[in-house]
């Protein structure tokens, strides 16, 4: 009976997708980012821009689409240029002034305006840019990695590698095709064509026929629905993104978040009409067990046995689903670009999971931080609604299931599940001993399932994919992709999605581009306040949920702050602690009162007033707290002050020893002194200085009092003559 | 403003709130309600509190109680220049610290503070998830990224010139 797969089919049929296709109807279309970071960089005036100049060309081939954020945050505002049979062009930074630019000579004239590329290093135009999927190539029994070998071949042919750009890509979500070591994967652009093939032969006859004649090779050529199909033809030629293997982030930067038609091609929903045909709930948990998806709020428990538990443990006929979009954690932001950039998708995991467990109702609970977050998953499910993927008689099945909105209000501890709930009760959100946990007695003391967002949006592929095709992604005890906000000392700033068992230095140095300005790495924060520093010597860590764990600090929701040499681990410490000792709700002694003394000691060391006994004090209690708090957020506090603690001990003791700052970062064991020779006596520090305790006239050499000095370091950040030196 | 001869909350925030009441478990809409009041009148005041209590039929306590653990909530008026300076790790990490000092020694005010004329409160928030473009500083809606301390007296003046206008 599949009545309900015919339904989805006939609403994907009369959605007009192809107005907004470059490939059927040979227009232009302008992608303009749109998401909170975008809009910071001025990407809403750069749209505008935009339709200003469309609407004075009178041309009606032209379309401006918005997307979500693509994760290449530090360079945008980022605009797409798609026409037909071209490149898609990318282009970064784009303010106001280089709009008219970009639409007079590529938009209307043709030629791609090549200084303002994206990651473009060349000023060659390439015939072909072909990407390999190069998971598997170090198991083959040659070692040569298989773009190294095409580029052989070319040369063979006497192909010019101006004419050809070869590039290794990661997973490229090839779904069913990536499963042995013998065939080579690869996607050819422009033309978006996917060949595989095992031997040197066929490499050498795709060659002659497709690059040399212009024709594709019917031979080879594989058709699949893949993934990231959309994904790879925009973004396929740029490294910072075919290294990364998206599945969470699939859609977002690719389509319209507001825009159903885009989701729906996007094989949006399928996976939602899929299991309501199947109508087996049993089914879906079972492949959700056997993918071995494990929650992505940092806990990592098995999705599908929190599932099963909220569907058998107890006989209720009110069951709840909930989603956690409380994103807390500072320093981290892929929730806010999912939900921003895919809203659809995240209501399809939950609808799915509501289905499996047996809830007619979910919650969304989201950071009242995130106003466009919220306009646009508001917009979503009115939309959804309107379609009938979302309330009564969801697709004709029978299945009821709807979901609302509750805003948080800023309470770092209800990302913790049981305070998340007696936020939703409309109380103040602080946690409760489990067990009993929410699977049995949750929300208004029913059954209640709770996952984080990246946890839903990866349920529509799994059902879609399979467990199997998702259980070959990963290490043996984490399946799947995870992904990171990268930020703090590194070049490329953003967000990426990479397979587990990716190391930190290849997420860090490959992709993030390494260390900013060059200067020496010195460790990476992962895991927010919860988690730990990672140590250079530690850099080749697979990112895994155990792996992380062993070096002293946790997966997290995905906060991947990287620190260079200039700055000070026992600031950084003292910082996340900080921040803990403040959210703390207070409930627990260990970690209310715990952690203020943790506070204060490290405040004495910062200050040079600590004694060596104090930095074993500190360790001990540390430990204490871990073991006896009430929830989380308590266990996890001190993580970063111990694994600092582990990692850079000598740190810590030179503070305490010397009362000396290697790095200059802790105010009151530096002091700011002014160089004679530089200064030009023009008294903007002395005008400038709080306590007013710089002395010397105008065309005088400037003193500083040190006794009445703040150290506040106003007069070092306003000299124009770097005049002023910090000791 | 009022036509409530009852309530000095506007009719929204009561008719919101009897809509509230008629739904399954009323309560929880607390946080919601609360946000609205903060929406429209920019903070939370010791009245509106008591109203909402009242209005909702739950204890005036457990409406402070929850307005008082959520940072988000204020109880004291801001100014009509909110400016946040971020304090997430990677704004931390790229100099905060010395962009809040430079708002802090312009404006004469500490954190949480107002100025005498009402014009710029200061407040530190937490992670705003910009964080690719830090150190990050918002002033009411608009977003300021990859500001460095030397910038702050510029911004300043820029709302001043303005607001003069």
């Amino acid at each position: 009976m599949p009545e309900i797969l015919k339904k989805y089919g006939k609403i994907k049929e009369t959605l007009d997708y192809a107005s907004t296709d470059v490939k059927s109807t040979g227009i232009t279309v302008i992608q303009v980012g749109s998401a909170t970071c975008e809009n910071a960089a001025g990407a809403e005036a750069v749209k505008f821009e935009f339709q200003k100049l469309i609407n004075a060309s009178g041309r009606d081939n032209i379309v401006i689409k918005q997307t979500g954020c693509t994760g290449r945050c530090s360079q945008e505002p980022i605009v797409g240029v798609f026409a037909p049979d071209n490149f898609p062009v990318k282009y970064k930074q784009v303010t106001v002034d280089k709009v008219a630019e970009i639409f007079q000579s590529h938009v209307l004239g043709g030629t791609p305006v090549v200084s303002l590329m994206l990651d473009k290093n060349t000023n060659i135009i390439y015939d072909h840019i072909i990407t390999f999927c190069e998971t598997n190539y170090e198991k083959r029994p040659d070692h040569l990695e298989l773009s190294e070998l095409f580029q052989e071949r070319l040369a063979h042919h006497g192909i010019s590698n101006e004419r050809v750009r070869v590039l290794k890509g990661g997973n490229i979500g090839l779904s069913r095709f990536e499963d042995d070591d013998q065939h080579a994967v690869m996607i050819v652009f422009p033309e978006n064509v996917i060949y595989r093939y095992e031997t040197v032969e066929a490499m050498d006859e795709i060659i002659k026929e497709h690059i040399i004649d212009k024709t594709i090779n019917q031979k080879y050529l594989i058709h699949t629905e893949k993934l990231t199909e959309e994904y790879m033809k925009f973004y396929g030629d740029v490294s910072f993104f075919n290294k990364q293997s998206r599945i969470t982030l699939r859609n977002c930067g690719i389509i319209d978040p507001e825009n159903i038609t885009d989701y729906i091609h996007a094989q949006g929903f399928k996976a939602l009409a899929l299991i309501l045909e199947k109508n087996d709930p049993e089914w879906i948990i079972n492949e959700i067990l056997d993918s071995g998806l494990r929650g992505r709020g940092g806990g990592g428990f098995p999705v599908g046995a929190k599932w099963r538990n909220t569907r058998t443990l107890k006989q209720d006929p009110i069951k709840y689903v909930i989603c956690n979009a409380d994103e807390g954690d500072p320093g981290a932001f892929m929730d806010r670009s999912a939900l921003e950039g895919d809203p659809f998708s995240i209501i399809e995991g939950m609808t799915i999971g509501a289905f499996s467990m047996g809830a007619s109702k979910g919650y969304l609970y989201i950071r009242a931080e995130y106003p466009l977050a919220i306009a646009r998953i508001e917009n979503a499910i009115k939309i959804a609604r309107e379609y009938g993927f979302l309330g009564k008689d969801i697709l004709g099945s029978g299945f009821d299931f709807d979901l609302e909105i509750r805003l948080g209000a800023g309470a770092f501890v209800c990302g913790e599940e049981t305070a998340l709930i007696h936020s939703i009760e409309g109380l103040r959100g602080q946690p409760r001993i489990r067990p009993p946990y929410p699977s049995l007695s949750g929300l208004w003391g029913h059954p209640t399932c709770i996952n984080n967002v990246e946890t839903w949006a990866n349920i529509p592929p799994i059902i879609i994919y399979g467990a199997e095709w998702f259980n070959r992604i990963g290490t043996v005890g984490s399946k799947g992709t995870k992904v990171f906000a990268l930020a703090g000392k590194v070049k490329n700033t953003g967000l990426i999605e990479v397979p587990m068992g990716t190391t930190l230095r290849e997420v860090i140095f490959d992709i993030g581009g390494g260390v900013f300005g060059d200067n020496q790495f010195k460790a990476v924060q992962t895991g927010g306040p919860s988690g730990g520093c990672i140590p250079e010597h530690l850099i080749d860590t697979p990112i895994d949920y155990e792996s992380l764990k062993e070096v002293g600090s946790m997966m997290g929701s995905g906060g991947m702050i990287v620190l260079d040499h200039t700055d000070c681990m026992v600031q950084t410490a003292r910082y996340f602690l900080e921040f803990t000792q403040d959210e703390s709700c207070g409930k627990c002694l260990p970690c209310r009162e715990g952690t203020l003394r943790m506070l204060e000691i490290l405040e004495r060391i910062t200050t040079g007033q600590a004694v060596m006994a104090d930095l074993d004090k500190l360790y001990r209690l540390g430990n204490m707290i871990k073991k006896t708090s009430l929830c989380g957020l308590g266990q996890s506090a001190p993580n970063p002050v111990l694994s600092a603690i582990e990692n850079f001990r000598e740190e810590f003791e030179i503070h305490i020893k010397e009362h000396r700052c290697p790095t200059q970062k802790c105010s009151k064991l530096i002091s700011y002194h002014v160089i004679a020779d530089k200064c030009t006596g023009c008294t903007l520090c002395a005008r400038r200085c709080p306590v007013l305790c710089i002395t010397g006239g105008r065309k005088q050499v400037h003193e500083i009092i040190q006794s009445q000095c703040i150290k506040c370091g106003e007069c070092f950040n306003v000299c124009k003559f770097d005049a002023i030196q910090k000791i | 403003m009022c036509t409530n001869k009852k309530y000095t909350l506007s009719d929204e925030i009561v008719d919101y709130i009897n809509e509230c009441l008629s739904k399954e478990h009323p309560e929880s809409y607390l946080i919601a309600i609360l946000h609205k009041v903060q929406g429209i009148y920019g903070f939370l005041s010791e009245i509106h509190l008591d109203e909402v209590a009242h209005l909702l039929q739950v204890p005036t306590a457990n409406v402070y109680g929850v307005a008082t653990f959520y940072h988000y909530f204020r109880l004291k008026p801001r100014g009509q220049f909110a400016i946040s300076v971020c304090m997430g790790t990677a704004c931390f990490v790229k100099g905060a610290d010395s962009v809040l000092t430079s708002f802090k020694s312009e404006l004469g005010i500490d954190m949480g503070e107002t100025t005498s004329d009402g014009l710029f409160s200061l407040e530190g928030t937490r992670c705003i998830g910009v964080c690719a473009l830090a150190p990050v500083v918002t002033i009411n809606d608009r977003v300021y990224s990859n500001v460095v301390s030397q910038q702050v007296s510029q911004i300043l003046n820029e709302i001043k010139a303005a607001e003069r206008v």
